[in-house]
């Protein structure tokens, strides 16, 4: 491989992971505070479709962000109802809303196809060079030459860190994840701190979707996200829920996706051939970034779940 | 003092489905002041106390605080009012550090910034005043039971509490300990500005360090009482409804060979630790082994290692004489071995299970439980009746599922399980822990009637007077290993408290050793 393709490689990884990243870093808030959200994947789609139909109505694709993120917060004030307040499993209700959303955003989508005639597509968003610091040989090119929403998703990492362990929130985020009655007994409000760290789950989930469609693409797909959300909520298990482990997580998931594209692309074709091998099925290469996740889970080892996490919180029940 | 009372709770009722937990109860506590709030458990004590900490909604009644009336809505209102609780299971997130546990709910000197430096030196203030020693910044789930209750106690400080009401606090800790606690105690009520509500339902502690009492009975507050005024046996009377007896009659014991044999053991704990360290013990047919201890001193992992829930390091457990160290507890069976494990309601019982289906656990694949891969419930049922009678339990039949009992009941479902196969050995884990006296003694009744039976009984407990009571021979873990066996007429129980905390029954012999010990208040952590 030449200078080139390796920086093309790291640029892609960089690129394909913001939109885990956004997912990833905003559920971490609410996995820390005790709500489990493989809601991820329903919420990013919900995002992706979103951002696309606003942008492409309005022409501005941060309008579309914006809807996006709001769209992510109605599906997850929805979640929090059901679970906080009415108490119902959050792992049944997430799948509810995945499939509700995967139904959902393909009926609208061929909706909007059956009544728009000519091009279905959205104005995204131009690339912003870091002036100065994109003309570093080799760092420039990789990590300031991206798209707005990719410094955004980048600088979302430090926020986190610096919320979960240097402010009053995180401390409550955190003591609301691992021992609900303690932080009740404390004046902690257990319910309003669910509840918003869910909505801003949602809200960057749903962003994370509309990188998707708007950021790397110009327009929706049915199933877009094609289990991303998923591998979101992979990325804060394998980073142990930190905000580090969970964006350097999501930079090996990221990775993985750039690779296997490069490989449906054919740099591994001379490998291959020195090996007597025709020819690759493509379906091999897009199970990489899959492929990845498990192998990773398999080498994390005994993972530490916040200890409340998943379990419902009433005050008067024992 | 013919001033207003810091502390008025007046016709107290809390009502929950299908329990009436509070039936209107009255309290009233002075400043400066030691109040013990004394009853069996479910009469209603924490459900009074976490009403007036705003975790439940009264019913009816009110709460008048220095004369004023109050409604505490939330342990946040509590709190600002000056009430402090530190509660029988502590409400500490194990994860943070004493001073994130310490500051959590505040708000920031610095707005939504967390200050830990001005925090930790008020940590270090309040805990020089009241000999409160801890480390700011370990994590407290490093910390052995009797520093984190000093971390709730510090907790509550720091919020202002001038009104502390401690749970069960000497639940958890060695006798030496407990007097600690009291020594703080008494400082914190001393300068007649704090008051503290102590919830017991042991008498010597009430006794020793309350300056009133008053006693719950099924919800109801029966007795308001000047400590120096009444004794013992008219508390536990008042307490229980009728007389209790003190020392359980125990004919001598008449020991036959050796059941079990434990080789210097040698047992790790979840964390991979060793729990277990070079334990060599034995028990006798027809004898109690009374096996004192704090918490956490390997015990647990003590008792899986022999009951075949854990794989021993090293050394070697003997049943009869037959090696069993790596046989696991579907192995051991055939040994008839009773094991009463220590978490009754997550080991001992499958609490979403009926009571006949509890009872059967270990014997339904064998006739006459099931045929040919069948149950027969007639049988089951049947059985189930029987043990029910035979054991007195309280349920209203046999198909209730187990988590509807009560707690006293619920461990009468696992002795009736684990004795009515009349064991060989028992192997009985806090068995009397959290229950009630009438339950209690029930517990203790079964095991002499083991032991008359033959059973070599390995007695492990917490509760001295309960090993006294019991024991025939006691032995004490420290740290996973013995510190000596004694005979109970041979040994005060604050040699055996000593030994408790680690001295050698070998190192105790005169006063000498006595004094070298360290002020338990000033006594560090053993995780």
């Amino acid at each position: 491989m030449d200078m080139d393709a390796v920086v093309g490689l790291l640029h892609a990884t960089i690129r394909l992971a913001t939109p885990l990243l956004f997912a990833a870093i905003g559920g971490l808030y609410n996995e820390r505070a005790g709500v489990i959200n493989i809601a991820l994947e329903g919420k990013m789609l919900l995002g992706a479709l979103v951002a696309f139909m606003v942008a492409f109505s309005s022409g501005s694709p941060w309008l579309g962000v914006v809807a996006a993120a709001a769209s992510g917060m109605l599906v997850a004030l929805l979640f929090a109802y059901v679970t906080i307040t009415l108490g119902a499993d959050q792992i049944v209700a997430a799948v509810a809303i995945n499939l509700m959303m995967l139904g959902f955003t393909g009926v609208v989508f061929r909706l909007m196809k059956a009544a728009i005639s000519g091009s279905l597509s959205a104005p995204t968003f131009p690339e912003w060079a870091i002036p100065g610091l994109d003309r570093i040989p080799l760092l420039g090119p990789v990590l300031f030459r991206h798209l707005p929403l990719v410094y955004l998703a980048f600088l979302l990492v430090p926020l986190a860190h610096f919320v979960f362990y240097r402010t009053t929130w995180g401390l409550s985020i955190r003591a609301v994840g691992e021992h609900p009655r303690a932080a009740d007994t404390l004046g902690v409000k257990v319910r309003a701190v669910r509840y918003l760290t869910v909505l801003w789950g949602g809200a960057m989930a749903a962003v994370g979707g509309a990188v998707l469609s708007i950021g790397h693409n110009s327009t929706f797909i049915e199933n877009m996200t094609a289990g991303r959300g998923f591998i979101a909520f992979s990325a804060i298990v394998f980073g142990k829920w930190t905000p580090l482990g969970t964006m350097l997580a999501s930079l090996l998931f990221g990775f993985a996706d750039a690779l296997q594209l490069r490989i449906q692309a054919g740099i591994l074709e001379p490998l291959f051939r020195s090996l007597g091998i025709q020819e690759v099925a493509y379906q091999i290469p897009v199970m990489l970034p899959y492929v990845v996740t498990l192998v990773a889970l398999f080498f994390i080892g005994k993972s530490h779940w916040p200890a409340a996490a998943a379990i419902h919180y009433d005050r008067e029940e024992g | 003092m013919g001033e207003t009372p810091f502390l008025r709770m007046e016709g107290i009722t809390k009502t929950f489905p299908g329990v009436v937990a509070n039936d209107r109860v009255n309290l009233e506590v002075r400043h400066g002041e030691i109040h013990a709030l004394l009853g069996e458990n479910g009469a209603g004590k924490s459900t009074l106390m976490n009403v007036l900490y705003g975790l439940y909604q009264p019913n009816r009644g009110r709460i008048l605080l220095e004369g004023r009336p109050v409604t505490i809505h939330s342990p946040e209102e509590a709190i600002r009012r000056g009430i402090g609780m530190v509660h029988q299971h502590f409400m500490l997130v194990p994860p943070l550090s004493v001073t994130e546990n310490v500051i959590l709910g505040l708000p920031g000197a610095r707005g939504i910034l967390l200050d830990r430096d001005q925090a930790r030196q008020r940590i270090q203030e309040i805990s020089h005043s009241y000999g409160l020693e801890v480390d700011p910044d370990a994590p407290v789930g490093a910390l052995s039971v009797g520093v984190q209750q000093r971390v709730e106690i510090i907790k509550a400080l720091y919020r202002g509490a001038r009104l502390l009401i401690l749970d069960e606090p000497t639940a958890v800790l060695t006798p030496q300990e407990i007097q600690g606690l009291f020594a703080v105690m008494r400082r914190l009520v001393a300068d007649g500005h704090n008051a503290i509500v102590f919830i017991s339902h042991k008498l010597d502690e009430v006794m020793a360090i309350s300056d009133r009492v008053t006693v719950l009975r099924n919800g109801r507050d029966v007795a308001t009482l000047e400590t120096r005024e009444t004794n013992k046996a008219e508390l536990a009377r008042l307490m229980v409804g009728r007389e209790v007896l003190f020392r359980i009659e125990k004919p001598p014991a008449q020991p036959g060979p050796v059941v079990l044999e434990i080789q210097d053991l040698v047992v790790r704990d979840d964390r991979g630790v060793p729990a277990v360290r070079g334990l060599s013990l034995q028990v006798r047919q027809g004898e109690i082994l009374g096996l004192a201890g704090v918490d956490g001193n390997g015990q647990r992992e003590l008792a899986e290692a022999i009951a075949g829930l854990r794989i021993p390091e090293a050394g070697s457990i003997r049943i009869h004489g037959q090696d069993v160290t790596r046989l696991d507890a579907g192995d051991l069976l055939r040994f008839n071995l009773a094991y009463i494990p220590e978490d009754r309601q997550r080991e001992g019982l499958v609490l979403d299970f009926t009571l006949s289906e509890n009872f059967v656990a270990k014997r339904f694949r064998h006739p006459p439980f099931s045929a040919r891969g069948f149950l027969r419930r007639p049988a089951i049922l049947a059985f189930a009746r029987r043990l029910i009678r035979r054991f007195d339990v309280r349920a209203p039949g046999p198909e209730v599922e187990a988590r509807k009992l009560s707690g006293g009941n619920q461990q009468k479902v696992v002795l009736a399980r684990e004795l009515s196969q009349e064991p060989d050995l028992i192997i009985s884990a806090q068995a009397t822990r959290g229950l009630d006296v009438g339950a209690a003694e029930f517990v203790e009744q079964q095991m002499l009637a083991q032991r008359a039976r033959g059973a070599a009984v390995l007695y492990i407990s917490s509760e001295l007077e309960e090993i006294f009571n019991l024991s025939d021979r006691i032995a004490v873990i420290h740290r996973g290993e013995i510190m000596g066996v004694v005979r109970p007429d041979q040994v005060t129980p604050e040699e055996l408290g000593l030994m408790m905390a680690g001295i050698r029954r070998d190192d105790l012999s005169g006063s000498a050793a006595l004094a070298q010990v360290p002020d338990p208040t000033q006594e560090e952590a053993s995780s």
